[in-house]
């Protein structure tokens, strides 16, 4: 144990954890884009709603969220103390600088850039995980179709929510024909509202526009921390870093406040 | 003679370790395009002494870019504007007259100014003699090939043994690291038989100096390649990451 706390005392130690815990980070944002494109399902949000359940309730999730949560500060943690080290290394600055030939941006404002995305994170969860674990979500009731699973229209607002749970149960409709009901709380609608909002899209895009710069440098860079450079898939690497994490997956984030911004039902 | 330029100077100018710095400025006039840069300061140099002024205080040997003593911050770069060169070679043809010249120390807090732009760079050298060697116990002369040794291998220890230890790599990175130095000198030794023996307390010692001497940590910028005279690569860094992961947790 003390002899682990010696090697994250060493600069390259350092870029270790940070290289670790954020690749851990990118695999977490690969599940999250992926999970939330059910916000895009034409279902009046009945399936993010049950995947939002399941995420809060089942076991294993359950455990690893705390410890991305954990990796989340450690990330955060770590980086403040690289930048406070790096800044020390250089107490007096040069009267003219250039900058130098290879680096981009990104690389040289790592702290900045992570700085945004922590800030954009704790109002993201306020925004979303608070309301829906603290808050008051209400339950709604869909109502589906029993063969083909289909939703059959907007749900209807229960009032009954203090003691309610999740669950499913067969009924009839008012023709007498029998109905699958799904009654679940609909953050699908916390989403669509909180939305509407310029100011909060604004932010958003800013946040992901943060994380696409921040993942261009940062994931290749973890791979060059821990030592896995190698002529032969370093493009590879690079390729990933650039379309994946730095377009792709800030792309389809940042599709989720504007389509409810533009949708206004 | 025509042809000739004349140039207007910001030198960074500090009496001693711990007194106050500032720039002053200077004119170079009549200065030939085919003089090197630090040609061009010896000519501005014998006009301050002629004048009964301090001349300026820079490092230099062997002016012919292997010393590594050279260390000037020229307009915003490390040893000037070119690429792969050292300061000695560089040439005044790479200016053109009337142009203002900023010139400046390497600034790293483990780099302190002692003069104007002379820094000390002994940490580099704490390091090197924390691990940066081969024991060998003398004897007679061994035979040539004795060890065989890859071309490729030969050739890579090369390229990383070119490191004069400048000290621009810790000048031009914005964290004043000194990754690029320590994993040349890592990786010289590490491609080689010869280093295996100590190759592992030569990593971990080399790199807990380099981290007592107050350099700063790697981000990965590259600017260090970029403007390293000798155009050693970042692969080396890497490949001391892993040279430091292996002694730390399989050994």
């Amino acid at each position: 144990m003390n002899s682990a706390f010696k090697f994250l005392d060493t600069s390259i130690g350092r870029k270790v954890l940070m290289s670790l815990t954020g690749l851990f980070l990118c695999t977490f944002l690969i599940v999250h884009v992926s999970g939330n494109m059910q916000l895009f399902k034409n279902d009046y949000g009945l399936a993010f709603n049950q995947y939002s359940v399941f995420m809060t309730t089942f076991t294993p999730i359950k455990v690893v969220s705390y410890l991305l949560y954990l990796t989340i500060i450690l990330h955060a943690i770590s980086g403040f103390r690289l930048t406070m080290q790096n800044r020390a290394a250089r107490k007096i600055s040069y009267g003219a600088t250039k900058d130098p030939r290879s680096s981009s941006w990104a690389s040289k404002n790592m702290g900045i850039l992570g700085t945004i995305i922590l800030l954009f994170l704790v109002t993201h969860m306020a925004n979303f995980w608070f309301k829906y674990k603290f808050g008051d979500v209400p339950y709604v009731q869909y109502m589906l179709d029993v063969n083909s699973g289909e939703v059959l229209g907007a749900p209807v607002g229960l009032t009954d929510s203090g003691h309610m749970k999740p669950h499913e149960l067969m009924a009839s409709d008012a023709n007498g024909q029998p109905v699958k009901l799904v009654i679940v709380r609909d953050l699908y609608n916390v989403v669509k509202i909180a939305f509407q909002e310029t100011w909060l899209v604004v932010l958003y895009l800013l946040g992901m526009i943060a994380l696409a710069y921040h993942l261009v440098h940062g994931f290749q860079s973890s791979f060059q921390s821990l030592g896995i450079r190698h002529p032969s898939y370093a493009s590879l690497i690079q390729g990933i870093g650039v379309w994946v994490f730095g377009i792709l997956i800030p792309l389809l984030f940042a599709a989720m406040p504007v389509y409810f911004y533009f949708m206004k039902s | 003679m025509s042809g000739n330029m004349n140039l207007t100077l910001k030198v960074w100018r500090q009496k001693s370790q711990n007194a106050q710095g500032a720039f002053e400025t200077y004119e170079a006039k009549n200065i030939s395009p085919d003089m090197s840069f630090l040609e061009m300061m010896d000519v501005v140099n014998e006009d301050l002494i002629k004048a009964g002024k301090e001349p300026i205080a820079f490092d230099h040997d062997c002016r012919e870019g292997i010393c590594g003593m050279c260390s000037m911050y020229i307009n915003g770069r490390a040893h000037g504007p070119l690429k792969g060169v050292t300061t000695c070679q560089l040439h005044m043809r790479s200016f053109s007259s009337g142009e203002t010249i900023t010139i400046e120390p390497w600034r790293a807090s483990a780099f302190p100014v002692l003069r104007d732009l002379v820094v000390d760079r002994t940490a580099f050298e704490r390091i090197q003699q924390a691990g940066g060697y081969v024991s060998v116990n003398t004897g007679s002369v061994p035979d040539a090939n004795a060890i065989p040794i890859s071309k490729e291998n030969a050739d890579e220890a090369f390229l990383s043994a070119a490191c004069i230890g400048c000290g621009a790599c810790v000048a031009a990175c914005k964290n004043s690291s000194a990754m690029l130095f320590v994993s040349a000198k890592v990786s010289q030794y590490a491609l080689l038989p010869q280093g295996n023996v100590e190759r592992k307390e030569r990593v971990l010692k080399m790199v807990s100096q380099m981290d007592q001497e107050g350099f700063g940590n790697c981000s990965n910028t590259e600017a260090c390649e970029a403007e390293c005279p000798k155009e050693i690569k970042v692969t080396n860094i890497a490949r001391m990451n892993r040279e430091f992961l292996r002694a730390k947790l399989f050994s």
